[in-house]
């Protein structure tokens, strides 16, 4: 069913943000995909991960798993914790709505993750944890290449 | 991060050397701060040129230093905003606020 599957934990140290989105960056570049739709996944994942670093698990030790499959051209990636769970997951969702607007924090992750991959679910549990799926469809390279002859003959 | 201030014009500028997340925005929010009350200027200006990636605390960042710059009397602008750092920036209504400006 799936071409290559991958598995990863830490520990929810904020100095972990940046291992995690690289490491899934580079399953990901199995795929061959654009500069673009790289970024796009290195910010989903950190989105992911520092949810549940600062509000999964707050001031507390605990470990994050990140779960990747590739499928043809999707991925798929499944990042989980043993957090304090999400009251409300709709009200997370929405755009500018925070609960450490003290900390900084915009509001914003649930939005970038969900229009930067194709799909995204969140399943919460109040005192169980959290988990985030989300999935993208990686343009084959033929498809590519033709957009990009289209750009040059239009330009042209 | 690397600043830069230039007197006669009271112009402060912060070049972002960085990947902005929730960890290494710790270290560049205490830097802007501390440079913006040492040369108490009236213009700030965040130069996002060396950004390799940034995630949303970016927009935190830029929020917080909003406020602040309006604490004491500066105008606050954005530079160099590409990609992915262009999309998160227009994705989170913030330019409305704070109006990109280039840098000569």
């Amino acid at each position: 069913m799936y071409n290559n599957e991958m598995k990863l934990e830490f520990i929810s140290k904020s100095s972990n943000e940046a291992f995690a989105r690289i490491a899934v960056a580079a399953f990901a570049s199995q795929l061959d995909p654009t500069i673009e739709e790289l970024a796009d996944i290195k910010t989903a994942v950190s989105e992911a991960v520092t949810n549940s670093i600062i509000h999964g698990y707050e001031k507390k030790q605990g470990v994050v798993k990140i779960s990747s499959w590739l499928k043809e051209n999707e991925i798929i990636i499944e990042i989980s914790d043993k957090g304090k769970g999400i009251e409300n997951v709709d009200m997370a969702k929405e755009p500018l709505y925070t609960t450490k607007p003290n900390l900084e924090r915009s509001g914003m992750g649930f939005t970038i993750m969900e229009s930067f991959m194709d799909k995204m679910e969140v399943e919460s549990v109040v005192g169980l944890g959290t988990k985030v799926t989300m999935s993208k469809i990686i343009k084959p390279k033929e498809d590519k290449d033709e957009e990009e002859f289209k750009m040059l003959m239009t330009n042209s | 991060m690397e600043s830069k201030f230039y007197e006669e014009d009271k112009l402060l500028v912060l070049k972002i050397t960085s990947e902005i997340d929730d960890h290494s925005v710790q270290e560049i929010r205490r830097r802007a701060d501390y440079e913006m009350e040492r040369y108490m200027p009236r213009k700030v200006i965040f130069d996002f040129d060396g950004v390799t990636f940034m995630d949303s605390a970016g927009i935190g960042l830029v929020i917080g230093r909003y406020k602040f710059a309006n604490m004491i009397g500066a105008k606050l602008g954005l530079s160099n905003l590409t990609g992915s750092v262009r999309r998160i920036f227009d994705m989170s209504g913030i330019l409305k606020l704070v109006p990109t400006v280039e840098l000569n």
